[in-house]
């Protein structure tokens, strides 16, 4: 019970668990006024900005939802997954079918599409996680390659190929806004608490748990941690993730078809968690906005261009910058540190 | 890694063993994790409430309208005085990045129409996206172009789940989608989307035209077909089936196959078995030129091979054997710049030669690129045609084309629709392919008159 009040050791608030195990390295040292700051122009950026450009974040805030809980997986939990892609299906395909066929109000599709992706994680992840390395690789990878298919065969209820059109969230008119201004906001909520959760989740017990296993799971399971319900559920947290990034994903682009979640899609979530930063919780942000501004940007300089260039800055963020565009950041925040002798 | 292992992964054995119990640990670190949490819910809440006087309002401009006049209370973003901004959204990558030529076609077209003073007086700027074959990129290219780009009409989307994708963002944002490249028929009959319509003739109507020249030269045929099983396929087979429906021309055989399968020498092997006198092959460019093998292989089998235009592309004729397949017979609508008969032709001519100044990436003889410039030749008569410079004017401008010619496409063959016909070219040639050439022969066959207007889609809805 006694002597772990670290918050009053270090006067700070904000305790990474890593300090309490001698991590040593200086932490930003505004992060009440950086956080608010943030807030305040996360929740004033519609106001400002073109229609496309909102909808631009909407993206960045849909794929860092999904990052997210594919980072629970593969950065905190050390284990990977090629088949989120098929998650995200789920939960788009979900919503856009109960919105469409079923006549469901849309808020309604959200924890339902989050239930049912949270069960199917749990059931695939429960014999899954028994595999590890290219064998789990190969199993989540095979689910991502089914998925579009089985949607296309059942082209009664998806639209098969085609795709399904749903419709878009209407902002009602108490608030005044414009419907890509109510979507932000809407998505912009959601987000804040699946940060929310996720941090909580990270720096809890089970967090730990997690992290444990990944860096020694013998010394993990002698000292009682139960590995196998840890990664499980784990699993089911980051499909769920998936499931309402999915679901989000629908709202906002108002189509869903097969192509859209290929397994290409599984990949590029993969590797966008990897450039964010796995095992940080800003990294998924970073790979959201990567995923959706690279190839925007790059096609501007030629038809072609958008793989090639973010194959190459695949390449060189995993060479020069192995903990990702978090990492770098991090790096930053301590070289200001420093230099204001602050922290 | 090793510093992202270190944040969040405790040494476990070093201290928590000394340690007696792990729970207790926990408990103060995660009351300190909630409250900045909370912090942050209430400031974000603070701030919304602080930013909620704003909304509605925000600094970019909303959409233009006319103010006063006939055309009063119409859309007038992405066109002035002297341009009109349009954006195309093109599959320039991915598995279907052949059609990208069209952009390069229209591209042409526009650069050549610019050179002789634009539309009225007005320069066409010309914005190209790619959506990558992927209907929800092109989605997102279709906000790019009208919410950031500020188009005033979306010229061409490609292929039929692109444009179906795109369909109901158009309509709500109320922006003409004009001349979209897909053969499906639903663009033509669905009257929930004014503003999107479609520009080369149906697959129904391509397939009226095979069973006319069938009841005309073989009226008591048997047919044979190989369809691909999708939207598309299923579109023309079933106008196929109603177009012969009570004549003596009859379906004795059907196979298909799915875009994934491998190839089709087991479903054209089992139609040989059928001994029909017509093989017709609803196909793409590689499944058509399997067929095209194995019936050329198959020798106790020789049926008229009719292949429909859409996989019909130089690499898969180049690839016949002409020596062991009796006949190959398929519709046209366009000039074919490959043709050496028309190269004489002017408007071949200025074709070949813009191309080579605008787009010089692209292959004259290149059925797409003929494409693209053809549509764009409709469009800028479209632009013409508007009564008032508006979107408005656009959409009504597209549904009342009377008879208007477009020099490239095949004599007789003109452009119109009608509030109730929004299927802009419905009238084909036929064409045979022989000597390593397709020749056209016979009269223009408009469906129109022999079938009358096409009511439902396929099968599709």
């Amino acid at each position: 019970m006694s002597g772990v009040d670290v918050a009053g050791r270090t006067g700070h608030r904000r305790l990474a668990v890593g300090q309490v195990a001698g991590d040593r390295r200086r932490a930003w040292p505004w992060p009440r006024v950086t956080l608010t700051a943030l807030a305040a122009a996360a929740c004033l950026v519609p106001f400002l900005l073109e229609p496309y450009r909102v909808f631009q974040l909407t993206m960045v805030l849909v794929h860092g939802i999904a990052l997210l809980g594919l980072n629970l997986l593969v950065g905190h939990g050390g284990r990977v997954s090629l088949g989120h892609g098929a998650f995200l299906a789920v939960g788009a395909y979900g919503s856009a079918i109960m919105t469409t066929s079923l006549g469901v109000p849309y808020p309604l599709t959200l924890p339902v599409c989050a239930l049912v992706t949270f069960g199917a994680g749990l059931a695939l992840g429960r014999p899954a996680l028994r595999l590890s390395g290219p064998y789990l690789a190969v199993v989540t990878f095979a689910v991502a390659v089914v998925v579009p298919l089985v949607i296309k065969r059942f082209g009664a209820v998806t639209g098969g190929s085609m795709g399904l059109s749903t419709p878009v969230p209407v902002a009602p008119s108490w608030t005044g806004l414009a419907d890509d201004q109510w979507l932000y906001l809407l998505v912009l909520a959601v987000a804040v608490g699946a940060f929310a959760v996720a941090r909580n989740l990270v720096e809890s017990r089970a967090g730990r748990a997690l992290a444990a296993g990944r860096e020694n799971p013998a010394a993990a399971e002698v000292l009682g941690v139960r590995l196998d319900s840890h990664r499980t559920l784990a699993f089911g947290w980051s499909a769920m993730y998936a499931g309402v990034a999915g679901t989000l994903y629908a709202w906002v682009v108002g189509f869903v078809s097969p192509d859209s979640f290929t397994v290409t899609l599984s990949v590029v979530l993969l590797a966008a968690v990897v450039v964010g930063g796995p095992g940080s919780l800003l990294g998924p942000l970073l790979g959201g906005a990567f995923i959706t501004f690279v190839p925007a940007v790059a096609q501007r300089a030629g038809d072609a261009l958008p793989g090639i260039v973010s194959g190459v800055l695949i390449v060189v963020v995993v060479c020069f910058a192995p903990t990702g565009l978090a990492g770098l950041l991090r790096m930053a925040a301590g070289a200001v540190t420093r230099r204001t002798g602050r922290g | 890694m090793r510093e992202t292992a270190a944040s969040t992964a405790p040494r476990v054995p070093a201290r928590s063993v000394s340690r007696p119990v792990v729970r207790h640990a926990t408990r103060p670190v995660i009351r300190p994790v909630i409250r900045p949490v909370i912090r942050t819910a209430a400031s974000a809440a603070l701030a919304l409430v602080l930013a909620l006087p704003l909304a509605g309002c925000r600094l970019t401009d909303e959409d233009d309208v006319l103010p006063a006049g006939a055309c009063a209370g119409q859309q007038v973003t992405g066109i002035d005085e002297d341009t009109i901004r349009v954006g195309g959204i093109y599959p320039l990558s991915g598995p279907a990045s052949a059609y990208g030529l069209i952009a390069s076609g229209a591209r042409a077209y526009f650069g050549h129409v610019n050179e002789e003073g634009g539309v009225d007086g007005r320069k066409i700027e010309f914005v190209v996206r790619d959506d990558g074959y992927q209907p929800a990129r092109a989605v997102e290219e279709a906000r790019r172009l009208v919410e950031l780009e500020e188009v005033f009409a979306i010229f061409q989307t490609v292929g039929t789940p692109s444009t179906a994708a795109v369909r109901d963002y158009a309509d709500r944002r109320r922006v003409p989608q004009v001349f979209a490249a897909t053969g499906a028929s639903r663009w033509g009959t669905d009257r929930e989307h004014p503003w999107t319509i479609g520009y080369q003739p149906s697959y129904v109507a391509e397939a009226r035209v095979y069973a006319q020249y069938l009841k005309e030269t073989l009226p008591a045929a048997t047919v044979a077909v190989l369809y691909q099983n999708d939207d598309f396929g299923r579109d023309l087979r079933d106008g196929f089936a109603d177009a012969v429906r009570g004549s003596g021309v009859r379906i004795v055989a059907e196979q298909s196959y799915e875009v994934t399968d491998p190839g089709v020498q087991g479903q054209v092997a089992n139609l040989a078995a059928s001994g029909a006198d017509v093989l017709l092959s609803v196909t793409t460019p590689k499944f058509g030129a399997q067929a095209l093998a194995v019936d050329a292989a198959v020798t106790s089998w020789n049926p008229l091979h009719i292949i429909n235009s859409v996989a019909v592309a130089p690499a898969v004729m180049a690839s016949v054997d002409t020596g062991k397949v009796r006949e190959i017979v398929s519709a046209v609508y366009q000039k074919d710049a490959a043709d050496p008969e028309q190269a004489d032709d002017p408007a071949v001519a200025a074709y070949r030669g813009s191309l080579r100044r605008y787009a010089p990436e692209a292959d004259p003889a290149a059925q797409q690129a003929m494409f693209g410039w053809t549509a764009a030749q409709a469009f800028v008569q479209a632009l013409r045609r508007m009564e008032c410079p508006t979107r408005e004017g656009l959409r009504e401008a597209v549904r009342r084309l009377d008879d208007v010619p477009v020099d490239t496409l095949m004599p007789g063959i003109t452009l119109s629709t009608g509030p109730d016909d929004g299927f802009p070219i419905e009238s084909m040639m036929l064409a045979r392919f022989a000597e390593g050439r397709w020749a056209s022969f016979g009269d223009v066959i408009d469906t129109r008159a022999a079938f009358g207007p096409v009511r439902t889609a396929g099968s599709s809805g």
